[in-house]
C-alpha cells in the first residue's frame, strides 16, 4: 500500500501529548532578559516626549529603549509592492512621532523577569497630544480627513479594479438583477499560542538568531537582515513549535525587528511573550470590508454580470511583505467564484484608519467574496423562483469548461465545481431538509439550509505572487534529502509547520518516493540554518510546492541509491527495486541490499562507486508548480433559528471537499473540519469591535468569542480526491478551504430559515442582536 | 514587589519547592520554577483553559491562581499523565482520533478532559462537549477530541 494517502499517526503528536513540545515562551538562554511593550493608550496621538529615567532606575531593570533611541539599529519595515498607485508606508518597530493605533509599542523595557519589565512600564512617562481618531473608512476618504501617514498624502492606500466585458451595460440589460450592501466585520485570528520571539545576538561570531512564533522564518530572515544592517548569513530565524497561525503569524511583526535590535544593543538575549490582550491589540485582524454588489441573471439563471465596489478598512500600517492589499485585492480577484460570468467589474480600495493592521487570516478575501456571491446566487434563485442547487448547477463551470481563465486573470487548471454540489446536496439529503423546513414553517420553526460553493487557487507558483503585488518571490521551495551514512534519512525544508503535521505527511512522500521506511525519514522544518532557501507556510501552499519539492529530491536520490545497488549487485538498475529502505533483484528475492548498505558504498567513496559517481546520497531539489492548481468545495448548513432568543443552531455541517490526491485523510479532515470551525465562528460568534475613539472593545475571550465545544457541531466531510492535473504529485491545497465556505453557507442557510419574513444576511457576524433587528425593526419579538 | 516566600507541593507525585514573590502566579512558578513548561499560557484571564492542572483533585487554572495558593496543594500537570513509560489512555486515544494539531491547548485539553472522566465515567457526547468546552481549540474544530475522550473513556472504563 502506498504511504501517500494513509491514514499515519502523527509523529509530532509524541511530544505534544506528553507536554514536551518547545514553543518559544518554554525556551530559556543564560543571561536572558524579559522584554515588556509600553503600548499606546491612543489611537492617534502625537509622542510630546517620553521621559524613561524613573524606570530605568528600578531594580531588574536592564534598559528601557524609545522608539528613537532604537531607530539607529533598527529601520522601520516598509510594505513595498508592485502595484500601480499603491502608496508605500513605513512601519517603525517603535513608534517614532506618532501613533497610529492603540496598543501600538512606543518603548520596550528589558529586565531579569517579566514582572519586572511590567513594573517598569508604569514608571516610564509619555505625554501625548491627541489627534482626531479615523475610525472608519468613510471618515478616512472624506475631504478634510487627518492623515494616518502623512507621507502617504492620502488615506487611500490602494485602489485596483479587474475587468471583463461590459458589466454596465449588461445589468442594464438584464431582465433580473439583484444586489445588496454587504458587510463581513474585523476578525481576529486568534491563535492559542500569543506571538512570541527571542533574540540571541553572539557578539563574537556577530551572529544573530531569532527564534519566533512565526509561519516564515525564511521570509523573516530575509527582511531583518536588511532592516537590522546584518548580512543574511549571519542571521539564522527559528520557528520551533507554533501553537497555530492561520495567516496571524505571516508577517514581519515590529516585536521581532525590536527584540533582535534589542538583544544586540543589551549584549544579552532578549524574550518576548506576548499577552492575549497584547494579541487582540497588534496581531494582524482580517476582513472588515464593504462591499456593494450587484449580480445580473438572464430568466433561466444564467449569471450575465457581477459588479461590486469593496471598501476594505486595513487599519493603521501596511504590513510586510503582504501589504495593505491582501484582502481587497483578494476579494475582487476571487468574487466570481465557481462561475461561468461574463461580464465582472470589481473594484476595490484599501483605507487607512486608526486600528490594529489587517493582514492575512485563513481564507485571504475569499470569506469575503463567498459570503456575497453565494448570498446574491440565493437572492436570484428567490427572485427567479429557481431552486439555489439548480441555479448553480446552472452557472458552475463544466469540467470540459477547464482550464478557464477567470475574469480576474486566475487560471483554474481543474476543479469538480458540478461534482461536489450534487455529492453535497445528495449527502447532507437537500430534498428531506426541504420537506422537514415546510413542515416545521406550518408549526412555527425556522429550519434553513444554505448552500455555498467555492474554488481556491492554492500552491501558489512563481506565475503570480501570493499576495497581489508582493514584492517578495512566493513561488518555489525546496527540499534538502540526505539518506544519512547509517541508512536513516533526513529531510529538511523551507517551510515552517504550526499544527498541519508536516512532519509526518512529508514524510510519508519522502519515503513513498524514495522507498524508504517510513519510521526512518526525519523531517526538519522551520529553522533557515538547518534547510534549503524557503519562505514558510502560507497559503495554502507547503503540500503542494514542498510536497512536490520533496517529491524531486527523493527521486533523485533514489535514482541514485538504484545505481549504486546496481553496480554493488552487478546487475542493470532497471533489473531492481527499492522500496521499505530495500534495494532487491527483481525474482531474486535473497539478492538485495538495505538502503543503510547503500548509504555506506556511497560516503566511502570511489571504491565502492559507479566510476566518475560523486559520493553521497543527498539532494536538494526546488519546485515551482507555475500557476498553481485549484482546489474547491461545497459546503452545505442546516441551521434552526429560535424566534424568542434569535439563536442560532447550526444543526448539520457538510463539507465536500476536493484537495486532489490526498496524502493523509486524517490531516485532511482535520484540516477541513477546523477551518470550517473557524468559519462558523465567523459568521456567528467573532467580532472586533472599536469604539469611535480607536480603542479596542473586544480586548479578552470574554468579549471576543471563539468557539468552543459547545457551539462547533459535527462536520461531515467527504473527499473527492480528484489529483490536480498541473501539480507534481496531483497535490492541492486544503489549509484554508473550510473558512471560506462556511461563513456563506452558515448565512445562506439563515437566511433561508427566514425567507417567510423576508429577512436577508447582508452582515457578519449574525449575532443574535442583530438578527434580532432584522426580524423586528420595530423592536417586538417575533412571537 | 514583596520579599519572596517559598512554596512547598506536590507536582506529579513528586514533592517541590521554590521560592517566589507572593504576586507569581501557579502558571509562571510551574514554568519557570519547576520548569515545567508543558502547562501552557494562553489567555492569562481565565478564559482559554490552556494552564488547566488538576489542584487538588479537581481542574484548575493555573493562570488565575498565585503560587502560594498553591502552598501544600498536590498537583497534576500533563508532564504527569505518563505511567511508567506508558501514555494514558486520553494521551493514546488524542493520537489515535488526530485530537491535536498545533499542540498548544492540548495540555490543558487533556486534564480537562481527565477531569471530566473521573466525574462522569461514561459522558455522553453532549456532556463531553460541555466538559471540553472548558477549553479552546482553534485548530481541530473539536471533532478528533470529541472521538478521542470517548475512546479513552471506553478504553478507561475497560481496564
Amino acid at each position: 500500500m502506498s504511504l501517500i494517502g494513509a491514514p499515519v499517526r502523527r509523529v509530532e503528536d509524541a511530544r505534544f501529548l506528553t507536554g514536551r513540545g518547545r514553543y518559544v515562551a518554554d525556551m530559556t538562554l543564560s543571561r536572558m532578559l524579559h522584554v515588556a511593550f509600553l503600548r499606546s493608550p491612543y489611537a492617534h496621538a502625537r509622542i510630546v516626549s517620553i521621559d524613561t529615567r524613573r524606570a530605568r532606575e528600578l531594580p531588574g531593570v536592564a534598559a528601557c529603549v524609545t522608539g528613537d533611541e532604537l531607530a539607529p539599529c533598527a529601520r522601520p519595515i516598509r510594505a513595498e509592492s508592485k502595484m500601480a498607485g499603491y502608496r508605500a508606508t513605513e512601519f517603525p518597530a517603535l513608534a517614532r512621532g506618532k501613533v497610529r493605533f492603540a496598543g501600538e509599542a512606543v518603548a520596550a523595557v528589558l529586565a531579569e523577569s517579566r514582572y519586572a519589565a511590567e513594573d517598569a512600564l508604569e514608571a516610564i512617562d509619555v505625554r501625548y497630544e491627541t489627534l482626531p481618531v479615523i475610525a472608519t473608512p468613510e471618515a478616512a476618504m472624506a475631504g478634510d480627513a487627518t492623515l494616518v501617514h502623512e507621507a502617504a498624502g492620502s488615506n487611500v492606500l490602494l485602489s485596483r479594479a479587474f475587468v471583463q466585458g461590459d458589466a454596465e451595460a449588461a445589468i442594464a440589460r438584464a431582465p433580473v438583477v439583484v444586489g445588496g450592501r454587504f458587510r463581513f466585520h474585523r476578525h481576529a485570528g486568534v491563535t492559542l499560542e500569543n506571538r512570541a520571539c527571542l533574540a540571541d545576538w553572539d557578539a563574537g561570531a556577530r551572529e544573530l538568531t531569532l527564534w519566533s512564533s512565526t509561519q516564515v522564518p525564511g521570509l523573516l530572515r530575509e527582511t531583518l537582515a536588511e532592516l537590522l544592517d546584518l548580512p543574511a548569513h549571519r542571521l539564522r530565524v527559528v520557528a520551533p513549535d507554533v501553537g497555530g497561525g492561520f495567516g496571524v503569524k505571516s508577517a514581519l511583526y515590529p516585536e521581532e525587528v525590536a527584540v533582535c535590535a534589542l538583544a544586540r544593543l543589551a549584549g544579552r538575549p532578549a524574550k518576548w511573550v506576548g499577552d492575549r490582550r497584547e494579541d487582540l491589540l497588534t496581531s494582524t485582524q482580517a476582513w472588515d470590508e464593504t462591499i456593494e454588489a450587484e449580480l445580473a441573471v438572464h430568466a433561466d439563471g444564467t449569471i450575465s454580470a457581477l459588479r461590486a465596489r469593496v471598501v476594505a478598512d486595513v487599519g493603521a500600517y501596511s504590513i510586510h511583505p503582504w501589504t495593505a492589499s491582501i484582502e481587497v485585492i483578494q476579494v475582487i480577484s476571487f468574487l466570481p467564484g465557481p462561475y461561468r460570468v461574463p461580464h465582472y467589474r470589481g473594484e476595490g480600495w484599501g483605507v487607512a484608519t486608526n486600528k490594529a493592521p489587517m493582514g492575512p487570516y485563513r481564507g485571504v478575501g475569499r470569506p469575503v467574496s463567498t459570503f456575497v456571491t453565494e448570498a446574491l446566487m440565493d437572492r436570484a434563485a428567490r427572485r427567479l423562483g429557481i431552486d439555489p442547487v439548480e441555479l448553480r448547477l446552472r452557472n458552475l463551470l463544466r469540467p470540459d469548461e477547464l482550464p478557464y481563465r477567470s475574469p480576474s486573470g486566475v487560471v483554474w487548471d481543474s476543479g469538480s465545481f458540478v461534482e461536489s454540489l450534487e455529492r453535497a446536496r445528495d449527502v447532507a439529503e437537500y430534498e428531506r431538509v426541504r420537506a422537514e423546513q415546510r413542515r416545521g414553517r406550518d408549526a412555527g420553526r425556522y429550519v434553513g439550509i444554505g448552500v455555498a460553493c467555492y474554488v481556491e487557487l492554492t500552491g501558489v507558483g512563481s506565475a503570480i505572487p501570493a499576495s497581489p503585488g508582493a514584492a517578495i518571490n512566493t513561488g518555489t521551495e525546496g527540499a534538502t534529502v540526505r539518506v544519512d551514512p547509517g541508512g536513516t534519512v533526513t529531510a529538511s525544508f523551507g517551510l515552517a509547520c504550526h499544527g498541519q503535521g508536516h512532519e509526518t505527511t512529508l514524510a510519508q512522500v519522502v519515503a513513498e518516493e524514495l522507498g524508504a521506511q517510513l519510521e526512518n525519514v526525519r523531517v526538519i522544518h522551520g529553522d533557515t540554518a538547518a534547510g534549503p532557501a524557503g519562505t514558510g507556510t502560507y497559503a495554502s501552499r507547503s503540500a503542494v510546492i514542498g510536497g512536490g519539492a520533496a517529491m524531486l529530491a527523493a527521486r533523485a536520490l533514489r535514482e541514485k541509491a538504484l545505481a549504486i545497488a546496481a553496480h554493488l549487485l552487478e546487475v542493470a538498475a532497471g533489473d531492481l527495486t527499492l522500496a521499505d529502505g530495500r534495494a532487491t533483484v527483481r525474482g531474486a528475492p535473497d539478492r538485495t541490499l538495505t538502503l543503510r548498505e547503500i548509504a555506506r558504498a556511497a560516503y566511502a567513496g570511489a571504491k565502492r562507486l559507479p566510476k566518475g559517481m560523486e559520493p553521497g546520497l543527498e539532494a536538494t531539489r526546488f519546485y515551482d508548480p507555475y500557476f498553481g492548481t485549484a482546489s474547491n468545495a461545497t459546503h452545505v448548513a442546516v441551521v434552526e433559528v429560535d424566534p424568542e432568543t434569535c439563536a442560532v443552531v447550526v444543526r448539520r455541517f457538510v463539507v465536500v471537499e476536493d484537495c486532489g490526491r490526498i496524502i493523509n485523510p486524517l490531516i485532511v479532515e482535520g484540516q477541513a473540519i477546523g477551518g470550517t470551525a473557524q468559519g462558523i465562528g465567523a459568521a456567528l460568534l467573532e467580532e472586533i469591535v472599536y469604539g469611535d475613539d480607536g480603542q479596542l472593545l473586544t480586548g479578552s475571550l470574554v468579549d471576543y468569542l471563539v468557539p468552543t465545544a459547545a457551539e462547533v457541531p459535527a462536520i461531515e466531510v467527504v473527499h473527492l480526491e480528484r489529483p490536480s492535473p498541473t501539480t507534481l504529485g496531483g497535490f492541492k491545497g486544503v489549509g484554508e478551504g473550510g473558512t471560506i465556505g462556511a461563513p456563506a453557507a452558515v448565512a445562506n442557510a439563515i437566511a433561508d430559515a427566514l425567507a417567510p419574513l423576508g429577512v436577508e444576511i447582508s452582515e457578519l457576524p449574525v449575532t443574535p442582536e442583530r438578527l434580532f433587528r432584522l426580524i423586528s425593526p420595530g423592536g417586538r419579538p417575533l412571537r | 514587589m514583596r520579599d519572596p516566600v517559598t512554596v512547598r507541593l506536590r507536582v506529579n507525585g513528586v514533592e517541590c519547592q521554590g521560592r517566589c514573590e507572593p504576586r507569581k502566579l501557579l502558571v509562571d512558578f510551574l514554568r519557570e520554577d519547576l520548569g515545567l513548561t508543558g502547562t501552557h499560557v494562553g489567555c492569562e484571564h481565565g478564559i482559554c483553559g490552556a494552564c488547566t492542572i488538576l489542584f487538588n483533585g479537581e481542574a484548575a487554572r493555573s493562570c488565575i491562581m498565585l503560587a502560594v495558593q498553591a502552598d501544600g496543594a498536590e498537583i497534576l500537570t500533563v508532564e504527569g499523565l505518563m505511567q511508567n513509560g506508558k501514555l494514558h489512555p486520553l494521551q493514546e486515544a488524542f493520537r489515535e482520533h488526530h485530537g491535536l494539531q498545533c499542540g498548544f491547548c492540548t495540555p490543558g485539553m487533556l486534564i480537562t478532559a481527565l477531569d471530566l472522566l473521573q466525574t462522569n465515567p461514561s459522558p455522553t457526547e453532549g456532556e463531553i462537549r460541555e466538559g471540553i468546552s472548558a477549553v479552546l481549540c482553534r485548530c481541530t474544530g473539536y471533532h478528533g477530541i470529541l472521538k478521542a475522550v470517548e475512546a479513552a473513556a471506553r478504553t478507561m472504563r475497560e481496564a
